[in-house]
């Protein structure tokens, strides 16, 4: 149907694509309704790791998936609220491709994978491919996203976001982070603060480094306050923010350099409490 | 288009409706249902908030074909004939209601919060209305409105 009809807006919950609709930016000459694609709305096991169907609403990634991806969880339970929560998609979120998607950051740290369909088949693109430019994604326009791959937890996650309200905000600026010890990596994610969704490679490798370096895994011993300011720093440096109503540039990289310290001693301090 | 869903438990049917039209603008202008009120149209005042087969949703972000075969219920569905629902005798008692424009959407979405969690803290109250704005005062006696609503209907 996509590719008969490549101009037509496909629709899921609504919660971007109304917003467009209503106030008239944006008349496409049809839609497609997802929510009826049954399929889209399933989830389960796929080889180890969760297959997530796009349509899946955050409600549900919140109800019935928090332990094993708690870092995504956090991030849903930012998503504006109940309303939205109810209505809203990883997979719409993936679609509109803003560089403040909640999710994107989670996505990122757990090194998600989205599963594209079209009639010539599927293609899956790790989501740190996915983000090619502001609200521009990989897709092709005969493709829909049918869904995402997550690996369940390997550690503790964490998500933290900066807004002027609990609720119903775009982020001033986010940050996602997984600790994988079994493989001793540390995966992060950036919100809000660069043209798309970024990860903070360096700040990886260095705080890999600096665990790895002490034995740190093995001894789940506390992390050097130099180490940490560190970890800050290379992730506010691996944003590119601008200024814009919602912040500063500079606002958002301090804010950054504090939210990546303070949720790796968080996710820190709970996996040396799970020895 | 042509839409035809359940509205309230009485079958309903939208003729000539804009493809691009939301359920909100179906219930309002092709139902004559004008109890959920039109705002902001963005999903972030709450105050057209009605249930889609069981989900609390905002209608505004609802495209009105999504409704076809669907099961709506509006704050117009609440009340048993001239019998307010315990919310809304509670919004009235407390005086949670000012200009009362927001308060079909409070209404609606305390229902959905005191069907799930029967005796909510003030903490949930907040979480769960948290995307319904009114604009007159402060959320006190709203507040206070749920907590009545909530004794009156689980009692302790």
């Amino acid at each position: 149907m996509k590719a008969a009809h490549p101009d037509a807006l496909p629709i899921a919950g609504g919660t971007d694509v109304m917003v467009e609709i209503n106030f008239d930016r944006h008349r496409p000459p049809a839609f497609l309704d997802l929510t009826r694609v049954a399929e889209l709305s399933e989830w389960g096991p796929e080889d180890g790791i969760l297959r997530i169907g796009a349509g899946v609403t955050y409600t549900r990634l919140i109800d019935e998936l928090a332990d094993r991806i708690p870092g995504l969880a956090m991030a849903s339970r930012t998503v504006g609220s109940p309303q939205i929560r109810n209505r809203g998609t990883v997979g719409g979120n993936l679609g509109s491709a803003s560089p403040a998607g909640d999710a994107h950051p989670a996505l990122l740290a757990s090194r998600a994978v989205v599963e594209l369909a079209s009639v010539g088949g599927t293609r899956r693109v790790p989501v740190r491919d996915f983000f090619v430019g502001p609200k521009r994604n990989a897709m092709r326009t005969d493709e829909l996203i049918a869904a995402f791959l997550i690996e369940p937890a390997q550690g503790p996650q964490q998500f933290s976001k900066v807004g002027t309200r609990n609720a119903m905000v775009i982020a001033v600026c986010s940050f996602a982070l997984a600790l994988e010890p079994e493989r001793r990596r540390v995966g992060t994610g950036i919100g809000s603060a660069a043209p798309t969704p970024v990860t903070a490679p360096e700040a990886e490798s260095f705080i890999e480094g600096v665990l790895d370096e002490h034995g740190l895994w093995q001894k789940r011993a506390p992390v050097a306050e130099s180490a940490l300011a560190r970890f800050g720093e290379l992730v506010a440096a691996a944003a590119r923010p601008i200024d814009d109503v919602r912040g500063t540039a500079a606002y958002r990289r301090y804010a950054l350099a504090v939210m990546a310290r303070r949720s790796f001693v968080w996710a820190w301090n709970e996996y040396r409490g799970a020895a | 288009m042509r839409i035809a869903c359940t509205v309230n438990g009485r079958p309903r049917v939208a003729e000539d409706v804009w493809e691009g039209a939301s359920l909100l603008a179906v219930l309002r202008e092709n139902m004559d249902l004008p109890g959920s009120k039109n705002a902001c149209e963005q999903g972030e005042c709450g105050s057209c908030s009605v249930y889609l087969d069981g989900r609390l949703v905002c209608a505004c972000l609802v495209l009105g074909g999504q409704a076809q075969g669907r099961e709506v219920a509006t704050v117009e569905g609440l009340a048993s004939g001239d019998a307010l629902h315990p919310v809304q005798e509670a919004f009235l008692e407390a005086g949670a209601v000012q200009c009362g424009f927001c308060t079909p959407g409070f209404v609606v979405a305390t229902h959905d919060l005191l069907t799930r969690t029967p005796r909510p803290t003030t903490v949930e109250i907040r979480e769960a209305l948290a995307g319904n704005i009114c604009r007159c005062t402060g959320y006190a006696k709203i507040i206070d409105a749920v907590h009545l609503a909530a004794d009156r209907m689980a009692p302790r």
